[in-house]
């Protein structure tokens, strides 16, 4: 056992407004500058949809993340470093700028300058990258709300799975969105693809980071990640991705991410776990057993042996304690409602994430017989809009079970505290049939619902 | 280890780079690179977090907001905004306040050094130039600005080049003194209420509103209302609650059991707002979502109700059939039933009015409140305000009784005490069915037989006669009107749910709204039982959605009678919870005083605005019906043969709207013509009026003495944003070029009492001044442009509905360049203005025209709403009875800036009156003059100094019962006396509690419980309206003192709108000509037309943000259905055109199946300065979103004088509605040309 400690965040879809309040704040306060335009350490993306950089879960185009080879070992999609070395110039999985988007501002001064003219002034668009006008094609939010769906969705990767269970027609829709930043992996695969040695993995917390001045901009970590992370800044040829925030996680506060979203939706905290292990759990080989490998990595805080092995690694009492209270670990492992984001990249995500509810589907064109019953306020899982195999292919490489189990915990919740709500006797054959007790739906309710914020993070 | 990955050779290459990185540790496997960070880690972005100073500010927008917010400063530079997260805990058992916040507010810094910045004061070119030679040539700026305003060449030399471009740089002196000149030239010669300024919402920055308020208040100007020009006020508020609006903080929704969000849209107007909801669905609140798009609101929601837009109202009637069949009428409900006859007007007697129909037969409708007036034998005497007593029958002796509460008690001697709502011994009679004298058919309107047409049904109730009238209850009509059928009735019923014939059944809705049968009834029960179970913690969460339309009014009160019904109103969790505008003042006193300059004189001149324009922009002289359009069949023809113009012009002269400007006379001449024809000023002006040789400036628009001369915005982009009718306005008012293709009113349709120019006037206005930060459609068409200040560069306060905090404003910066804030500019000008007075204006009597006013005896001018207008001879024209009061106003034109840097005396003398409440304030002024300092010399000596923004902001918490405690203890004392009701405790344990600026500084500061609102936060509590009316027994501000069913004014009946009903909305295609929904004119297809709240801006601020634009489509966007992209073979973010009578707008189209079939949104406020193209059309630049709206105005909103249907500025009032327009879209070439 080599415990190691790893800070990481749960983000509750089911809460999200998909506001981008989180991707604005930490735009301006780390990539607000000349080069890194598109860089959007933190983005939200409407799902279905094609993501940003568009489609970037496609890996039979990208070649992120990791894969086994026939003899069952991990290695890199893209190919292993030598290859990557060999490649090195030609880049061949690097998406490109419409695979982003061609940055642009408005010709604004016009607007005060403007001499006497026929019509009014106007702010017309130019490239950021060319200075000509332009027109705007794309951005990393071009199909916020399902705009340009009948146009664009079938391009979404996850969609293409599950095709025959959505159209895009307005009796069936659906949405939800996904924040996303850099995965803060335990087993990344951009600190694997680096030539030079400038991507790292704090040893203290996990933060995986690009050292900017030994970057050389090769980008094969671009590649490299699955989720589309790393960002190359055209301005200073370097490497820029999500840093966790660790200027403020230093000092006890948390990421501007988390502070600010209005959602209340993001949880941080330490998770320890065993090193000697990930490797062992990023070859299982099915895919369908990644997440219950990935879980079985972590540690266990308040196991003694745990601490005991901790504390002998240097890993400080009070991160420890840390790891005790933290809500990850709760969400994670005590209530199990919380999924990693594409665990079939074994890359071992430490941004894990609880899936969303959504309405009924048959609301719009024929009764719900069994709303009737005023106890069954609530629809039942299968009912729901979002069908559940689309969220199988975003946090259990298919796998139904877990976020079908998932959801029924969350209407049991609802199920459970109305009763409370209204001044009723509880029912713990409800808690029971979601394997739970009442006690704990509590617990958890006060940790999703009421949400402090120091319960938070 | 055991397991390897990739090959050997791979393993070695990668383990020999330890050799490479000598302090880092690569791992065993070879997979990652570890290395110690913390401190000594990277420091590249510890560099860019760093930061010397962090202020605590906000954001001015009327978004709702009111978030608290960090601004970081490095270098003196602002660099970025986070949240505060410092909100009082709500307690241990309910989420918080924070983080408050979205996405807008976070990009906001992006302004302060942006490229659209407004950095110093710039002049129409052409202008500066005439004025200079004039200013040269005269050496005074008044006989200057006299001199190109009065050359018609010269004058429409500069107005035409409005919006054109041609700025000029200028210096603050220079632009100042041009506005200055313009007041005082045209106060001169046309009139001080020929004067107008807006700015919208003080709540958002109370002190940046009051700077030109104050100004314009002092010299007698006319401030603009916006709550009710936005069609954000829902005019149900005042018909049924007497209030402007009142409604929970969102942490309430908490503790609703089942929350319809119905027509708001929360995670984006409400995004700071909406995890209360999030979070409440998981303590087992149900969530119903009523929307005709899939919007981001439904995401959150158990059940999705798709209903057609605009038909909510009948969706809401058929819930409220189910509710009243099943829980009043197959089961009776105590909880429901007690409610009702406690606090609404249900148990109250309403007279039956007999007719014979087409075949001879009898048959009757609803009439008047019966009242004490009524019954001079039947009940003991009630003489005093005895019309404004209604009566209902009391359920053990069969007798008729007044019972306390009623608008005829809350004045008079024989009310004190009285106005309560304590019954006492009486116990109201719900339904006369019991002990029904007779049956008798009553015809009810309806309006769902077709698009806009009208029809009625013929139902019955019970009865009895007293005094010689047939009368019946409220309640017995409301079952009527929703047809819960009962044995023994007269008339047409349903048979049943599945009755799709009759109204207003489930089956019958799903005709009109798309929701199924199954689901309405479903919901509806749901929405009853959950009330039953909780004991009123249903809500319905409403919005824009179905708040903008032309009937929201009818919208409204079908929501509030499902929230009423099922006793959800003064509860905590439950009722209507109304959010469009950030309306709410909470410090409400001391900002009124403030901003209306009421320490000075009184009364301002507030008014309508949307009736302002409608006029002023000439939208009226394209009509293309009558006001009797909007007739019922049951009507008695009271609008027959008028116009909407006429319609304004008699609610003018009646007194029942405020009219400014008010006479075809300079106001300040006529005290002195009264003078010379010795008579009192309000006797000269009736006989003058009486005798045709004074007229109203309502009758005559478009004659050159009645123009509104000068305008000035702050805080407000009127022409990018709020200017419904928006090529109306650029024609008529300001001169520029405009896209209208509309014809002008037929003459058979064109106004009786309003005088009709053959040529319409252009160019009506001859100063238009912007105060802002950064260059919108109203800077561009600016005469003059001064550089504001920024949100982060001033003190200043904001409150808001959402949340029980005050928070404050405060500079991260100074001003840069030349900006400066709102307070001091108006200071600055106001000084200037006082200069260039003494010479021109010197001291002037002004005669002000005064409405009828809500909150005061005024409201019992009208009995029984009976309409008598006195230029018919139907009555005498009576001062303040049957026309506006007329009030003399001494105003020294050279110490308004004197006036406008202190508390003047009136504070001391008259106190300050809020609601009907007077306060003493002579203790508050001492203390503020302590805290702030004093004046020395002048008119103001000794007084209160406010010379700077941040005393402003004390003066404001000083004199408010929300922020002084002692303040709101005495207000509830009087209130005390008033009704006999206990409640002086409510304020008691904040007392000593006064809230100062520094509170505001140093987080957010709660608010005192205050008879200024309805609701109570004592002890901690979530803010919810009319708890103190339930839980107190103090009256609602209406007739019966009660929330009201029935409305029983004679245009109410006229309507047909006596009850709550479903009105569609208004058929373009029957008004106006334009092509029906479906069609496909010229390659076109023709949509209705929607323009909601917009996920990326705040109305026009933050739509030029670079960060907002960035984060979706980058400029002006239609969202529309494949279905009808696919009829004008238009693809995802091509360029379209929309064309109607009113106007041309492009955009790009947004093609997704969220959106149904026939609807287009274009979200709202997308301003014609980014990106837009011009149009293949027009050849012009592209227009926005209010290109393709106009002004309609419904005569039930100029109704006043009577009870709760009384004026009160932003309380009563047409609304600038725009949801019921269409338009036609047509793919253009895409080779765009700017």
């Amino acid at each position: 056992m080599r415990v190691m400690a790893q800070m990481a965040m749960v983000m509750n879809l089911d809460k999200c407004i998909g506001c981008h309040t989180c991707s604005v704040t930490c735009k301006q306060v780390w990539t607000n500058k000349s080069g890194a335009e598109h860089i959007w350490f933190n983005n939200v993306e409407t799902r279905p949809g094609q993501g940003y950089p568009r489609t970037y879960e496609d890996q039979e185009r990208w070649k992120g993340g990791w894969t086994l080879n026939k003899r069952g070992q991990l290695k890199l999609k893209a190919g292993g470093r030598l290859k990557n070395l060999a490649t090195i110039f030609a880049a061949p999985y690097l998406p490109g700028i419409k695979d982003y988007y061609e940055p642009w501002t408005y010709d604004y001064e016009n607007l005060t300058t403007a001499p006497a003219q026929q019509n009014m002034p106007v702010a017309r668009p130019k490239s950021l990258l060319t200075g000509e006008n332009t027109k705007v094609t794309g951005s990393s939010n071009w199909d916020d709300d399902l705009a340009g769906s009948v146009e664009h969705g079938h391009n979404d990767p996850i969609l293409r799975k599950v095709s025959d269970k959505i159209k895009f027609e307005y009796e069936q829709a659906f949405m939800f969105y996904l924040p996303r930043i850099c995965e803060h992996c335990l087993n990344p695969s951009c600190v694997a693809s680096c030539p030079t040695g400038a991507i790292y993995k704090r040893e203290e917390d996990g933060i995986v980071l690009v050292d900017q001045d030994r970057c050389r901009g090769w980008r094969q970590c671009v590649t490299g990640c699955p989720y589309k992370k790393m960002y190359f800044n055209h301005k200073t040829g370097k490497v820029e991705k999500c840093t966790f925030c660790y200027p403020r996680i230093e000092v006890g506060q948390p990421t501007i991410c988390s502070e600010t979203c209005v959602g209340r939706l993001r949880y941080l905290g330490l998770m320890l776990y065993d090193a000697d292990r990930v490797l062992e759990a990023a070859s299982t080989p099915d895919e369908h057993g990644l997440y219950e490998a990935q879980r079985s990595v972590f540690l266990d805080p308040n196991d003694p042996e745990v601490v005991r092995e901790a504390l002998a690694a240097g890993i400080p009492e009070d991160w420890i304690a840390a790891a005790r209270r933290s809500p990850i670990w709760a969400l994670i492992n005590t209530y199990k409602v919380a999924l990693p984001l594409h665990p079939e990249y074994r890359t071992m995500p430490m941004v894990w994430y609880i899936p969303p509810l959504s309405p009924v589907v048959d609301a719009v064109s024929e009764t719900g017989e069994d709303g009737e019953r005023q106890e069954n306020l609530f629809a039942a899982i299968d009912r729901l809009r979002i069908p559940i195999e689309y969220l199988a292919e975003l946090f259990t490489a298919g796998d139904t079970g877990p976020v079908d189990i998932v959801l029924r915990k969350l209407a049991a919740m609802r199920s459970y505290m109305r009763d409370i709500n209204m001044g009723w006797e509880t029912n713990e054959s409800i808690a029971e049939s979601v394997g739970m007790t009442g006690q704990e739906i509590k617990d958890m309710y006060r940790l999703l619902a009421i949400a402090k914020y120091e319960e938070r993070y | 280890m055991t397991t390897s990955m990739n090959s050997r050779l791979t393993d070695a290459l990668i383990s020999t780079r330890r050799f490479f990185t000598p302090k880092q540790e690569v791992s065993p496997d070879g997979r990652t690179l570890l290395k110690v960070g913390g401190r000594s880690g990277d420091a590249f972005y510890r560099d860019r977090w760093s930061h010397e100073k962090v202020v605590r500010s906000t954001h001015g927008v009327n978004c709702t907001g009111s978030c608290s917010w960090n601004v970081y400063v490095k270098d003196g530079i602002i660099t970025w905004e986070t949240q505060a997260v410092d909100y009082p805990t709500t307690g241990p058992e309910k989420p918080e306040y924070e983080p408050r916040g979205c996405p807008r507010g976070a990009s906001f810094s992006w302004y302060t050094y942006s490229p659209t910045r407004t950095r110093y004061p710039y002049i129409r070119g052409v202008l500066l130039e005439m004025y200079r030679e004039a200013k040269a040539r005269l050496t005074d700026p008044v006989l200057a600005w006299a001199d190109i305003t009065e050359d018609p060449e010269r004058a429409a030399r500069y107005k035409s080049a409005r919006g054109k471009g041609g700025l000029v740089r200028a210096s603050w002196d220079e632009a100042i003194e041009i506005v200055a000149a313009a007041h005082v030239h045209t106060i001169r010669k046309w009139g001080p209420d020929r004067v107008a300024g807006f700015s919208p919402i003080p709540a958002m920055s109370m002190v940046s509103h009051a700077s030109g308020a104050r100004f314009v208040n002092l010299i007698g100007g006319s401030m603009l209302s916006f709550y009710d020009w936005y069609a954000d006020m829902p005019v149900a508020s005042p018909q049924v609650f007497g209030d402007q609006t009142d409604v929970p903080e969102s942490g309430d929704w908490w503790d609703a059991g089942y929350l319809i969000m119905w027509g708001s849209n929360v995670p984006v107007t409400r995004t700071p707002d909406a995890h209360w909801m999030v979070e409440a669905r998981y303590r087992g609140q149900k969530v119903v979502v009523v929307s005709p798009d899939f919007s981001d609101a439904t995401k959150f929601a158990d059940e999705w109700l798709p209903a057609e837009p605009g038909t909510d109202g009948a969706l809401a009637m058929a819930m409220g059939h189910v509710i009243l069949k099943e829980f009043y009428v197959d089961r009776q409900t105590p909880y429901f039933i007690q409610y009702v006859k406690k606090y609404s007007d249900l148990p109250f007697l309403v007279t039956l009015d007999a007719a014979q129909d087409a075949n001879g037969e009898i048959t009757h409708t609803a009439g008047k409140f019966l009242t004490a007036a009524d019954l001079t034998d039947e009940i003991e005497p009630e003489t005093e305000n005895a019309a404004f007593k209604p009566v209902l029958v009391d359920e053990t002796t069969g007798q008729l009784r007044v019972p306390p509460g009623t608008l005829g008690h809350r004045y008079g001697e024989t009310g004190v005490g009285k106005w309560n709502l304590d019954l006492g011994d009486i116990e109201p009679r719900l339904s006369l069915i019991d002990d029904a004298e007779l049956t008798v058919p009553v015809d009810m309107p309806r309006f769902d037989t077709g698009q806009g047409s009208v029809g009625a049904i013929r139902r019955g109730v019970p009865a009895r006669r007293v005094a010689g009238r047939l009368v019946t209850t409220v309640f017995d009509l409301l079952l009527a009107q929703y047809g819960v059928g009962r044995s023994g009735l007269p008339g047409e019923w349903p048979t049943g749910y599945d009755d799709a014939e009759s109204p207003y059944t489930p089956a019958w809705q799903a005709t009109i709204t798309g929701v199924t049968a199954d689901a309405a009834e479903r919901i509806g029960r749901e929405f009853g039982q959950n009330a039953v179970d909780s004991k009123g913690r249903s809500m319905i969460l409403m919005g824009a959605g179905t708040n903008h339309w032309f009937h929201s009014d009818t919208i409204y009160r079908t929501f509030l009678a499902l929230t009423t019904i099922t006793g959800c109103q003064g509860v905590n969790g439950g009722g209507w919870a109304h959010y469009v505008g950030q309306e709410k003042v909470r410090p409400l006193t001391g900002y009124s005083q403030l901003a209306n300059a009421l320490d000075w004189l009184r009364p301002p001149r507030n008014m309508v605005q949307t009736a302002y324009w409608y006029l002023h922009t000439d939208q009226f002289r394209y009509d293309q019906f009558g006001a009797d359009t909007l007739s019922a069949r049951t009507g008695k023809g009271q609008l027959a043969g008028k116009t909407t113009a006429d319609v304004i012009a008699q609610s003018a002269r009646l007194g029942w709207m405020p009219s400014y400007p008010t006479f075809d006379r300079n106001p300040l001449i006529i005290s002195a013509q009264a003078r010379e024809a010795g008579k009192s000023t309000k006797d000269y002006v009736v006989d003058e009026l009486k005798a045709g040789r004074l007229t109203f400036a309502a009758e005559d628009p478009d004659s050159p003495e009645n123009f509104p001369r000068v305008l000035s915005l702050w805080r407000s982009n009127l022409f990018g944003s709020s200017a419904k009718g928006n090529e109306y306005f650029l024609n008529h008012l300001l001169g520029a070029s405009h896209t209208i293709s509309a014809q002008e009113t037929p003459e058979r349709h064109r106004p009786k009492e309003v005088t009709w120019h053959d040529e319409a006037p252009t160019g009506k206005l001859d100063l238009l001044t912007t105060l802002d930060f950064r260059m919108t459609s109203s800077t561009l068409l600016s005469d003059v442009v001064l550089p504001a200040a920024t949100w982060y560069e001033k003190y200043d306060l904001s409150t808001t509905d959402m949340h029980p905090f005050v928070n404050s404003f405060n500079p991260a910066i100074s001003p840069p360049w030349q900006s400066r804030t709102d307070w001091d500019a108006w200071q600055q000008i106001s000084r200037v203005f006082s200069a260039l007075a003494v010479r021109h204006l010197g001291k002037q009597t002004d005669v002000v025209a005064v409405p009828l006013t809500h909150d005061t005896p005024d409201a019992m001018a009208v009995p029984h709403g009976r309409v008598l207008d006195w230029k018919y001879g139907e009555c005498e024209p009576v001062p303040g009875v049957t026309m506006p009061k007329i009030v003399e106003v001494e105003r020294d034109y050279t110490a308004i800036g004197d006036m406008m840097r202190a508390v003047g005396p009136l504070m001391d003398t008259l106190g300050a009156t809020t609601k009907g409440i007077t306060y003493d304030l002579t203790r508050e002024v001492g203390e503020l003059r302590a805290k702030n300092g004093y004046v020395r010399g002048g008119v103001a000596d000794g007084r209160p100094d406010i010379l700077h923004d941040v005393q402003a902001c004390e003066m404001i918490l000083m004199f408010s019962g929300t922020t002084n405690g002692h303040l709101a203890t005495q207000g509830f004392e009087t209130l005390e006396k008033r009704t006999g009701c206990r409640l002086s405790d409510l304020s008691s344990e904040n007392e000593g509690h006064r809230v100062t600026f520094a509170d505001t500084q140093r987080g957010p500061a709660p608010v005192i419980t205050s008879p200024e609102w309805s609701g109570s936060e004592t002890g901690g509590r979530r803010y919810s309206p009319f708890t103190i009316n339930v839980e107190r027994l103090k009256p609602w501000h209406t007739l019966t003192g009660r929330m009201h069913f029935y409305l029983d004014h004679d245009w109410m009946t006229e309507l047909g709108e006596g009850l709550p009903t479903f009105r569609p909305p208004l058929d373009m295609t029957a008004l106006f000509d334009e092509p029906a929904i479906g069609d496909t004119p010229t390659g076109g297809i023709s949509v209705r037309y929607l323009t909601p709240h917009n996920k990326w801006s705040i109305h026009s601020e933050y739509q030029d943000n670079l960060l907002m634009l960035s984060l979706f489509r980058g400029g002006p966007g239609i969202w529309m259905s494949p279905q009808d992209a696919e009829k004008i073979g238009v693809r995802d973010n091509e360029w379209i055109e929309a064309i109607n009578r009113n106007g041309v707008v492009n955009a790009r189209a947004i093609i997704s199946h969220r959106m149904p079939e026939g609807t287009v949104f274009m979200y709202h406020s997308q301003d014609r300065l980014i990106d837009m193209p011009l149009s293949e059309t027009t050849g012009q630049r592209g227009g926005n979103h209010n290109s393709l709206t106009r002004l309609m105005i419904k005569p039930t909103h100029m109704v006043g004088g009577y009870a709760q249907q009384s004026f009160a500025f932003n309380y009563m009032g047409p609304t600038g509605n725009q949801r019921d327009e269409v338009t036609v879209i047509r793919r253009r070439n895409q080779e765009v040309t700017y």
